[in-house]
């Protein structure tokens, strides 16, 4: 599996990269700046990105705009954001497209290297994965959304956290089969519209953090 | 400006000329109490006290001055010094610094010249505005109190009805002429008393001066706050338990060829203790310096803090660039401090930020459908806000009448940087 790998910290980046070679990920190209990450993204279209928010010259938030511009150019090209700080704001952005594959951690997660390396599996194949802290965030904040209980509330918060149903099944101590048919509620008090099944989760997701 | 505008004006003037008439009349008395207070001021005990009373009510009068002035629109600020911190009324140093205050002599010597303007122009505005009256009235005044008009305007005398009828739209015109003239006149007046009660450019630099010395040692003290607060949590948080991190794999690392399952643990125990240190540090980093605030500006920093926000909060922008790194930082803490309150205090439904820039001033305004009654003299959290801005010569006004809606309005002269790219 092709990756590329945007950090401007050469630690964090060659550790990065030596992490993902060792489950055997292919590094085409290592990153340590926002200008040459937009054209690398876009001319190796890697099956997978793992890109830091903040990058130099400005040290702002180039990592990110690079990232939704170039799944703007080429929609659902899966990127994952890490960064020292999570944002429900960025993740929001970065779900507007609507077109998966994206995933948003705090860079501490790399430490549990086997979930991180699961996580950048997940999102190469479309799926989304927020970190439980930005998750954590928008619960915080408000009520439930409309009309779910508070176990559907729960699974939703699993999706969002990028869980397979296999997983959330192990860790709310229920079978698979129940688990779908939570699902299956969210998607219909959610109002969508059954399409399949990956779009209606990034869907569901969006609005889960929209509140 | 519409018709009825400049009506409202014209009317509001008129009444105002009424009110200077009045005042003008109190000025002759305040002097000669002035006076006398100047002058039984060497009588010991009894004359610097009467004389505190004098000059009380000499201030109160050309405050009043001041007042109306704001309310015409053209706000003189209050010149005096500030009194010296221990000095008791009547004392020596008190007396010093009534009779050194330039702002003194200008009020007693405003007061004569500043009567016989604002009753001269008061009387002529006043007389027009009567006349004007009288035409319109004129019909019915004779009707009601039969012939004892001579006549009006350019029927002089008056020969028969028609002539007395065609008062009516002199007077109309006349009246116009009054309310139109009236605002002129009360600008003429605030200005001559401008001349007397506003600060002198010494006193206006000494005034700063005060203010700037409260402001910086407000700005001095929440910094050192401010720093004492960040060592205590990086000693008690992350630090601590980075000792502790390094501890737990000491103990790892002696443990690891006699019992690794154990020295598996602890390594465990120490990636946990690590993964708190870093969750410690950044709620400090939040609490400095928010990322988002750095990534984003205030704006997107304004927009990331609403979305944490119980209350449904909408954000608006029209900031046409990035102002400054310190006073961005401090008005994204003053809306943090605004917000914060809102949805503690206000059981508030829905909210809304504001940020705007105009003619070299960024307004901020947080407003919300709750409660009302927040009280800035009250909390403590609205008066840190003050103090917050005022280190940028900033300005918090608070709208808060029970029952609601609260509107928090700041103030602060900033220039932007160059527009985003």
């Amino acid at each position: 599996m092709r990756v590329v790998i945007a950090e401007d910290l050469t630690l964090l980046r060659d550790g990065l990269t030596r992490l993902l070679e060792a489950f055997d990920f292919e590094v085409v190209d290592a990153i340590d700046n926002g200008p040459a990450l937009l054209p690398a993204l876009l001319h190796h279209r890697p099956d997978v990105s793992v890109v830091d928010v903040r990058l130099p010259p400005t040290q702002t938030d180039e990592g990110l705009k690079a990232a939704i511009a170039a799944r703007a150019r080429i929609p659902g090209l899966p990127v994952l954001v890490l960064s020292q700080h999570v944002e429900p704001l960025y993740a929001r952005e970065l779900l507007t497209d609507q077109a998966g594959g994206v995933g948003y951690l705090l860079k501490e997660r790399v430490s549990d290297v086997e979930q991180f390396v699961a996580t950048v599996h997940q999102v190469a194949a479309g799926g989304t994965a927020f970190d439980p802290e930005v998750v954590a965030q928008m619960l915080a904040r408000r009520e439930p959304l409309a009309g779910l209980t508070t176990r559907e509330h729960e699974v939703l918060r699993h999706i969002a956290e990028g869980r397979s149903n296999a997983a959330i099944a192990a860790r709310l101590f229920i079978t698979e089969k129940v688990v779908s048919k939570h699902i299956n509620n969210i998607f219909a008090k959610l109002g969508l519209p059954p399409s399949d099944d990956d779009n209606r989760r990034v869907m569901a997701v969006r609005m889960f953090l929209d509140g | 400006m519409t018709l009825r505008g400049r009506v409202r004006t014209g009317v509001r003037a008129v009444v105002d000329a009424l009110f200077a008439i009045g005042l003008a009349l109190l000025n002759p008395p305040v002097l000669a109490l002035w006076l006398a207070g100047l002058l039984l001021s060497p009588v010991p005990v009894l004359g610097p006290e009467f004389l505190a009373v004098a000059t009380t009510v000499v201030r109160w009068r050309a405050d009043l001055e001041r007042h109306i002035s704001t309310r015409a629109g053209a706000p003189i600020p209050r010149p005096y010094l500030p009194a010296p911190p221990d000095a008791e009324v009547g004392s020596g140093r008190w007396l010093r610094w009534i009779i050194t205050d330039p702002a003194t002599w200008r009020d007693a010597v405003w007061l004569l010249p500043g009567a016989l303007v604002a009753a001269g122009l008061g009387l002529l505005v006043v007389t027009i505005t009567a006349y004007g009256l009288l035409g319109v009235a004129l019909v019915p005044l004779w009707l009601f109190l039969g012939d004892v008009w001579f006549g009006y305007g350019l029927f002089w005398p008056t020969a028969n009805r028609a002539e007395g009828w065609l008062a009516l739209p002199q007077g109309l015109v006349i009246l116009g002429a009054a309310l139109a003239v009236a605002p002129l006149v009360r600008s003429v007046h605030v200005r001559f008393a401008r001349l007397f009660l506003a600060p002198t450019r010494s006193a206006g630099l000494r005034l700063r001066v005060a203010h700037l010395t409260v402001t910086r040692a407000d700005a001095i003290d929440a910094q050192a706050a401010e720093l004492r607060r960040i060592e205590r949590d990086l000693h008690d948080g992350a630090q601590a338990r980075m000792v502790a991190v390094g501890m737990t794999i000491g103990l790892a690392e002696r443990l690891v060829r006699r019992d690794p399952a154990a020295a598996l643990k602890l390594l465990a125990e120490a990636r946990a203790a690590s993964t708190s240190a870093l969750v410690d540090l950044r709620h400090l980093v939040r609490g400095i310096h928010p990322p988002v605030l750095a990534e984003r500006g205030l704006e997107g920093a304004v927009q990331a803090l609403a979305m944490h926000l119980p209350v449904r909060t909408a954000v608006t922008s029209r900031l046409p660039g990035r102002l400054d790194t310190p006073l961005e930082s401090a008005v994204y803490f003053a809306v943090a401090e605004a917000l914060a309150n809102m949805s503690r205090h206000s059981h508030a439904r829905a909210a809304w930020v504001s940020l705007s820039h105009a003619d070299g001033v960024l307004t901020v305004e947080v407003g919300d459908d709750g409660d009302g009654g927040a009280d800035p003299g009250r909390g403590t959290g609205l008066r840190g806000i003050e103090r917050r801005l005022g280190a940028f010569d900033g300005t918090m006004a608070v709208s808060s009448p029970p029952g609601g809606p609260t509107v928090v309005t700041m103030e602060l002269p900033c220039a932007l940087s160059s527009p985003r790219t």
